[in-house]
């Protein structure tokens, strides 16, 4: 049987993260039904439409699903799982927050955050924060699974043609209401999807000194990060964490300044493709993990590194 | 208004896990346990409103072997007023923890219960969620802020976009960011004193609810090691090789 995946979008545009879970979905069953659920979504349900790997787009357009709360979302998803095996979506802060109320309600136990699909029961998850990995079994009938959208590649986006089916919305428990949503707004790439990401840690020593740090990210098209330490101390906002707790990044380039490598950091940053360490602490765990270590005096090395950049003639975006 | 908060005791965020050889799992034993943290912001949290007046009584409750009871008892000591065991000898998956929890709501009938987001062991992220499905009750995860109203309560929670505000009826289930506050220590009189509060016990497995594991464990395993890189000895250097070998900029 087939599987159903939840698409993450914003009423106007479909999420980056869905064609990652589509992808991960196509290692479970090639017959992927997506759910747009959605006010007034049908450019959505047209972007989904015409990825090559999707075969039918389920629309359900209602004010009921405008602001994704939970309580409305779950039971829709729930009645729409009874033809499916599988119900997939993104293991961020939006598929955590509706799929184990699907689950629970389906008597269902999750698979959360899926880093590889082995078979359509059986996979592998990070457990103790990406220390160990775990390969585990579902036994249940219908299986409810959270992927990690950057373990997995995206799923090319145009040339299909699925067909749009509009379904109806369901009863909603009016227990919830959505006030409001602020967005933290910044011209440089999101840090979640960003190909470079530069994160400053406690060795910055103020928030003054993450000017160091965005110069160069300005320079390389990079999203600023930061480690646990930097954002408790205040030196910047909490959307910058990269981390256990914060965001889990997977860039091309991950340069890390001032960060010590504590086991929380490491866990959110480790599977970069390439890591740049530079701290003055020769120890400092980082450099573990770190393909290129500059043990330097970060204030000396970043207007130097911004310098080297600016002799370069090309810097890929 | 009563306040139930839920806590798990998990292997200390400070120890290096260690992966057992056989593939079972990894060692627990002569290992440092504690609350998993955002628990501690929960009892935090709940404390706050009793201090602030709006709530009468905080009651902590645990799920596991015996000595999960410590972790109800650092509760105790911060300023729950009593507390809950519920025994259970070997690991029950969130879904199981969830029916557990609503056989605790149903005797105990709090306005809100209050976890932790995640746990850092099974890095799950779904009894809190499951909990409030079973109960047919709002929730709001990842809690950075919580304003108390007399009927309902209006949250912050911290989402990959920034910020979002929600207003929930009440009786509701919140799961706390670590954000939402700095838990404090318990001062030694307070120790001392919690260890007269009284903790209820419970059997999990007498409590008449299907909390059978339905995930296989097949093996535990180390994540892969990253081949170890090497240190360049200036910024020139760096870029030199970040340009030309690694190709990345």
């Amino acid at each position: 049987m087939s599987v159903l995946l939840v698409a993450e979008h914003d009423n106007s545009n479909l999420k980056a993260f869905t064609l990652n879970a589509i992808s991960a979905a196509s290692k479970i069953n090639n017959d992927i039904h997506v759910l747009v659920a959605g006010f007034e979504c049908d450019n959505v349900s047209k972007e989904v439409a015409s990825i090559p790997l999707v075969k039918k787009v389920l629309l359900c357009d209602s004010q009921n699903y405008k602001n994704y709360l939970p309580e409305n979302l779950a039971p829709l998803i729930t009645k729409v799982s009874e033809k499916y095996d599988h119900i997939v979506a993104s293991a961020n802060t939006f598929g955590k927050n509706f799929m184990p109320r699907v689950a629970a309600a389906l008597d269902v136990s999750q698979i959360s955050d899926v880093i590889k699909v082995n078979d359509s029961e059986t996979f592998l998850r990070p457990v103790y924060a990406g220390n160990a990995f775990a390969t585990v079994k579902s036994n249940d009938k219908k299986k409810c699974v959270t992927i990690r959208p950057t373990s997995f590649d995206p799923a090319p986006k145009t040339g299909g043609s699925a067909q749009v089916e509009k379904i109806e919305a369901v009863a909603v428990p009016n227990i919830s209401k959505f006030i409001k949503r602020e967005e933290t707004k910044s011209e440089r790439p999101e840090l979640g999807t960003a190909r470079i990401v530069i994160s400053g840690g406690r060795g910055m020593q103020s928030g003054e000194n993450f000017k160091l740090i965005n110069s160069i990210a300005d320079k390389l098209n990079a999203a600023v990060g930061a480690s646990r330490a930097a954002v408790d101390a205040g030196y910047i906002g909490n959307d910058h964490q990269v981390g256990q707790t914060g965001k889990v990044v997977v860039p091309d380039l991950y340069i890390a300044v001032g960060i010590s490598g504590a086991i929380q950091h490491l866990a959110g940053m480790k599977e970069s493709k390439i890591i740049v360490a530079i701290n003055k602490d020769g120890e400092a765990p980082i450099f573990s993990v770190a393909d290129y270590g500059l043990e330097a005096d970060l204030f000396t090395a970043l207007p130097e590194f911004l310098s080297e950049l600016n002799k370069l003639n090309t810097i890929q975006k | 208004m009563k306040i139930l908060v839920a806590v798990k005791r998990v292997i200390d965020y400070n120890v290096q896990i260690r992966v057992k050889e056989d593939g079972t799992g990894v060692h627990t034993d002569n290992v440092k346990m504690s609350t998993n943290p955002p628990d501690d912001n929960a009892i935090e949290e709940a404390v706050k409103l009793k201090e602030s007046g709006k709530v009468k009584e905080i009651v902590a409750v645990t799920v596991g072997e015996e000595k999960a009871q410590e972790t109800v008892r650092k509760a105790l000591a911060v300023g729950a007023d009593r507390g809950i065991h519920v025994k259970a000898d070997s690991y029950i998956e969130p879904l199981g923890i969830a029916k557990i929890l609503k056989k605790v709501v149903e005797k105990e009938k709090p306005d809100m219960v209050f976890l932790g987001k995640q746990a850092i062991d099974d890095d799950c992220n779904q009894t809190g969620q499951m909990l409030a499905a079973i109960l047919n009750w709002p929730q709001g995860t990842f809690t950075s802020k919580i304003n108390l109203k007399e009927k309902t309560v209006e949250i912050v929670r911290e989402i990959d976009e920034g910020l979002e505000t929600l207003e929930i009826n009440l009786p509701a289930v919140i799961t706390c960011d670590l954000r939402l506050n700095e838990p404090r220590f318990a001062s030694l009189p307070n120790i001392m004193k919690a260890k007269k509060k009284p903790i209820d016990q419970m059997i999990a497995k007498d409590l008449g609810i299907d909390i059978k594991n339905r995930i296989q464990q097949l093996k535990v395993e180390e994540p892969p090691k990253r081949k170890s890189g090497i240190k360049v000895s200036s910024v020139a250097e760096l870029v030199s090789k970040l340009k030309n070998e690694a190709k990345v900029i």
